[in-house]
């Protein structure tokens, strides 16, 4: 033991600072494929019950193994290249779609103190890996060299587009309210128990942040770029094995993380709901933050499986519809409220 | 004010709660999947599974080669041929159903007047070589003896209604 640490001295600071960080890195990145995974089973168990049947329950006990035989069957299975696809291109996109899922980690403050990297515009970093992860989708589409892949490829440019407003605008709202790019300064500007969270005061907002994500991530109702029954699987009809699993793991990744940002956005992240309340506050005290922000978190994973289960496909005209003249002026209209309490410092959340 | 109506409905996802909270529900409903391989469905007496032929209780075969049951199957899954046997009775040399042809409609029992060729409960079989989806004579019988207890009870059991 003395020996490792008189090892780890002897290290220059660079490589010490290095060798910490990858530490950080593969400790937020295997937690998240292990929760991905499990997503996965999750959400099949869920729809399954919510269809009156109950899912997977073959592999394992009651089906605990079924996302690890997935996985296993899914890296010996073989990545089929289309003829004339391109194949740098082809192999890069599902990497391009998952490597902003995740790194979009690196700002999100898990805890008071527990933030990887507490930059300030952490918000605009978001929302700028956010918008990359769409790449992926394109170019994966576009390199298969497939009409089924290509018109997936762009029913999803349009709705990204179409939908990256409405979300960049409904946070744009929270940063009004909050004052800050820093998401954990956003938070501590939601302080002060359940109806101190900025889902009250920004509640048209929040649902147009939460179904413009649903959207985001290609999620069903709004999976038209998918859209099984119309175009077979959208922009990866041509993807199999490890290439399609990648793909998997993004969009599972990307649910993960806009159900923590709107959990972060609009219901205070790591704070208590009975923050600073008569009798219950000090009861739930010793709790710790994580355990609040990963229930938060949890709910809106649920929210995501459940309007799967709910909700039939939307015509893709309505999608562009909701998008262009529903969202956008909700949005707008209620950035100008915010505004004003703002500037009058309405009480309770602006004073 | 019908559309202020539906602005409103639509505007506050008033109709897509509803249909959450329906699904809300369902999903503590009592599941009612039959766990297959350990678990099996319930067997009506009419079930229509693998065909058998049946024997008197003396041992005798019942089969009398009249082929109405060639003659009504309409998949034309039923080849017979017959002959004199040497104490002169009338019997099948010949007895084959193609199971590959047979869509399990039941009419050659329907068609059958001494109850010798029936469809019993049996629906757990495969083949794994070519050929093994004829059922020739002997097979048929073989099933018949083995299921003989059940199947009497089922056509028992629905004597009244035949």
């Amino acid at each position: 033991m003395e020996f490792l640490i008189s090892l780890w001295e002897a290290l220059p600071y660079e490589l010490q600072y290095l060798i910490w960080t990858m530490i950080k890195i593969v400790a937020i990145v295997l937690p998240m494929m292990l929760l991905v995974a499990y997503y996965t089973y999750a959400e099949r168990k869920i729809i399954g019950y919510m269809q009156v049947r109950v899912g997977p329950n073959r592999v394992g006990p009651k089906g605990w193994l079924q996302p690890i035989a997935d996985a296993l069957k899914l890296m010996f299975k073989e990545i089929i290249i289309p003829a004339n696809a391109n194949k740098l291109l082809f192999l890069m996109a599902p990497a391009i779609t998952l490597a902003p899922a995740l790194a979009a980690w690196a700002v999100f403050p898990f805890d008071e103190k527990l933030v990887f990297a507490d930059i300030n515009a952490g918000l605009l970093y978001i929302l700028a890996l956010t918008s990359v992860g769409v790449y992926g989708v394109i170019i994966g589409g576009w390199a298969s060299n497939s009409k089924y892949a290509f018109l997936g490829t762009m029913r999803s440019a349009a709705q990204i587009v179409a939908y990256e407003i409405a979300m960049g605008f409904a946070l744009v709202g929270v940063l009004v309210a909050a004052g800050s790019l820093n998401l954990g300064e956003i938070i501590r500007a939601q302080e002060g128990g359940l109806f101190s969270w900025f889902w009250l005061p920004l509640l048209p907002l929040f649902a147009v942040y939460v179904i413009s994500g649903v959207a985001e991530t290609n999620r069903a109702p709004f999976d038209v770029a998918e859209g099984e029954s119309e175009i077979v699987a959208g922009f990866h009809v041509e993807y199999s094995g490890m290439a399609f699993a990648v793909y998997f793991l993004a969009e599972y990744a990307n649910m993960i993380l806009i159900s923590a940002l709107t959990a972060v956005m609009f219901f205070g992240g790591w704070l208590s709901p009975f923050q600073g309340w008569p009798v219950l506050g000090p009861l739930f005290d010793w709790v710790p933050g994580f355990f609040w922000l990963v229930i938060k978190t949890g709910f809106f994973m649920f929210l995501f499986l459940w309007l799967r289960a709910t909700f039939p496909r939307y015509r893709y005209d309505q999608i562009m519809r909701l998008g262009w003249k529903v969202f956008i002026p909700i949005t707008i209209v209620w950035i100008a409220v915010v505004g004003l309490a703002v500037v009058y410092q309405v009480p309770w959340w602006f004073d | 004010m019908n559309v202020f109506k539906n602005y409103f409905k639509s505007l506050f996802l008033l109709e897509l709660f509803r249909g959450l909270s329906v699904t809300g529900r369902y999903l503590f409903r009592k599941k009612f999947t039959i766990m297959y391989p350990e678990e099996k469905a319930p067997v009506s007496p009419r079930f229509r599974g693998l065909h058998a032929l049946r024997r008197y209780p003396n041992g005798e075969e019942r089969c009398i080669a009249c082929k109405l049951c060639e003659a009504t199957c309409p998949a034309l899954a039923i080849t017979i041929e017959a002959e004199p046997r040497e104490d002169g009775s009338r019997r099948t040399t010949r007895y084959d159903i193609d199971l590959f042809k047979c869509i399990y409609c039941g009419y050659c029992q329907e068609a059958c007047p001494v109850d010798a060729i029936v469809e019993t409960r049996i629906y757990e079989y495969h083949f794994e070589n070519r050929g093994e989806n004829i059922m020739t004579k002997e097979k048929l019988l073989a099933v018949g003896d083995k299921c003989e207890a059940q199947l009497a009870a089922d056509i028992d059991a629905q004597a009244k209604v035949r």
